[in-house]
């Protein structure tokens, strides 16, 4: 579904700031994955995200997706494949315009935009099946500017949005990181319950190492640029914290330092 | 006084709404994109010029004032393209445009100043009684381009252009090309500038070089006092009370030309303090009633430790 071969990227290249954000990260990801993805400070997480995305165009290896390059493809026309929620609820979503107008930008995702009203009474009524599946009244809300909404309501949305037309590919950038505790926890489960319902392959950053563990079915642990562990779905079951960040400081040589992390 | 004013205010709704298409191209641009492009004070002489030489040439005026609306269409696009292809600063793309629109201007009119007295244009000839049907028939016609540009922000092209203006990163990420929307509606403004200078060229029966000087700030006048006024909540709101805006604009510019000490080339230090004023006060009554429900919530907090 997803693969990633030989991948570079560095930032202030030649300068003394050089920095290698990612040296040489090979990654596949099969449909219907679900991997969780945690690293330090400046492993890497963020930026393999936007080369993934096309945000950023890696200085040396391939993307793949669906078997096809996207390596040199702007990020506008890979959002064809690909469905992402970023960290910052105001991320997502467009603040001045309506609940309804939001989905229907994004159920135009990667087709052709013309002359063609963006809200029918058709799609009002599907869009207002799907908000209902969030739990969280939006659905009675579609005229409302998402301004209004509160952060995690945004998020709720923004996911929403990113998954209901079934992209390849679900990127989650740490998306639950700026809520508080009780919305972080509602927007992981509507995340799971999403995920699992339409089997969409998924790559989620998170500073949650319970979250990284019992979330999805792999988990990739980065340091330096580099995927250092990979722990696939049958050894997952029986990890816990403490052996994860034991594992992490055997194969790193320093200990996890996030200063956000969380660990359960 | 009172009877001269009166008198005064038809010729001063006609000319807000005739401008009002101006101002609409202003929101589409300053509102909309967030992009404050001047542009807009030569695309309103390219409009008028292109107008009264095709009028003078022989061509029907309605296919004159068509050919303007796409002469502003094209200056627009260059204007996009500048910002969103060459990655030239907004205002500075405009500021260019706008320099290198006058000696076009120049070249299409030929000379500083085309007269079209005695010629026919979209404007019939009548009567001192008929003047009310006129105004009628043009508020009908302004209405309906609002109603077309309301139609065209809701479809799909034109909500991507809003969420560009918005949020451009997120609409991006849903595979909108933004550089596209913003070309498009950087283009679309500047038709509507033309539109409206072609108008303006031939109800006042001449155009000249100098017309649009100071257009983009009668603009951002009619959007913000119209704004001010007549709430901004929806689309159909917003454009509905730009046209209000623009016809305000006029009727108080009608009544400080009343005022014995100001001479009518005082209009644009006028339009320039009340652009500075609707500015300014919105952010400062913003800032002061934040300080004073901040206060107003420190002391009740200290209040109830206090207990």
């Amino acid at each position: 579904m997803l693969r990633l071969t030989n991948i570079y990227k560095l930032f202030n290249p030649g300068s003394v700031d050089e920095k290698t954000a990612l040296a040489g990260i090979n990654l596949q990801l099969n449909p219907g994955d679900f991997v969780t993805v945690i690293g330090s400070n400046g492993a890497g997480k963020s930026t393999l995200m936007n080369v993934i995305s096309g945000a950023l165009q890696p200085d040396m290896g391939e993307v793949v997706i669906d078997g096809r390059d996207v390596t040199r493809m702007p990020e506008f026309r890979r959002s064809a494949f690909i469905g992402r929620v970023f960290q910052d609820p105001m991320a997502g979503t467009a603040p001045r315009m309506t609940i309804e107008e939001n989905l229907a930008m994004a159920w135009k995702r990667g087709q052709p935009r013309g002359l063609k009203f963006g809200v029918t009474r058709r799609k009002r009524e599907f869009f207002r099946e799907q908000l209902a599946r969030l739990g969280i009244g939006l659905e009675n809300r579609l005229f409302a500017k998402v301004g209004l909404l509160s952060g995690g309501e945004r998020q709720a949305l923004s996911l929403l949005m990113a998954t209901f037309t079934n992209p390849r590919i679900l990127l989650l950038d740490e998306h639950t990181a700026a809520l508080d505790p009780a919305r972080a926890d509602l927007i992981t489960r509507l995340t799971e319950t999403i995920v699992r319902e339409q089997k969409l392959t998924t790559l989620m950053v998170t500073h949650n190492m319970e979250q990284a563990i019992r979330l999805g079915n792999r988990l990739i642990m980065m340091d330096k640029g580099r995927i250092i562990l990979d722990i696939d779905s049958e050894k997952k079951k029986t990890l816990t914290v403490e052996r994860l960040l034991g594992e992490f400081e055997q194969i790193s040589g320093h200990k996890l330092t996030d200063d956000r992390i969380v660990l359960g | 006084m009172f009877g001269a004013l009166w008198s005064s205010m038809p010729g001063a709704v006609e000319l807000g709404l005739l401008y009002a298409l101006m101002a609409l191209g202003v929101y589409i641009t300053f509102r909309i994109l967030d992009f404050p492009d001047l542009t807009v004070d030569g695309s309103f002489t390219t409009g008028g010029a292109i107008a009264a030489v095709l009028i003078t040439a022989g061509y029907h005026p309605w296919l004159a004032t068509a050919a303007a609306f796409a002469g502003g269409l094209a200056a627009g696009a260059l204007t996009g393209l500048l910002h969103a292809k060459g990655k030239i600063n907004g205002l500075l793309s405009g500021i260019l445009m706008m320099i290198a629109l006058y000696s076009i201007n120049l070249r299409i009119l030929g000379r500083p100043n085309v007269s079209l007295l005695g010629m026919d244009t979209i404007f019939p000839r009548v009567g001192k009684d008929e003047k009310w049907l006129l105004l009628l028939v043009i508020a009908v016609v302004i209405l309906i381009i609002k109603l077309l540009l309301d139609a065209f922000l809701k479809t799909d092209l034109g909500l991507a252009l809003r969420a560009t203006g918005d949020n451009a990163k997120m609409i991006a990420s849903f595979g909108a090309n933004t550089d596209t929307t913003k070309i498009i509606g950087v283009s679309l403004s500047n038709g509507l500038v033309a539109l409206s200078g072609a108008f303006i060229a031939q109800q006042g029966g001449f155009a000249d070089i100098s017309m649009g000087i100071g257009m983009i700030v009668i603009g951002l006048a009619s959007v913000i006092i119209g704004e001010a006024i007549f709430g901004a909540k929806t689309v159909f709101r917003a454009t509905l009370a730009v046209v209000l805006g623009s016809i305000v604009y006029r009727i108080v510019v009608a009544l400080a030309l009343r005022v014995e000490w100001l001479e009518s080339s005082d209009v644009k230090l006028i339009t320039a303090i009340i652009v500075i004023i609707a500015l300014v006060l919105p952010t400062a009554s913003r800032a002061w009633s934040v300080r004073k429900t901040a206060r107003k919530r420190s002391r009740e907090l200290a209040g109830s430790e206090g207990r």
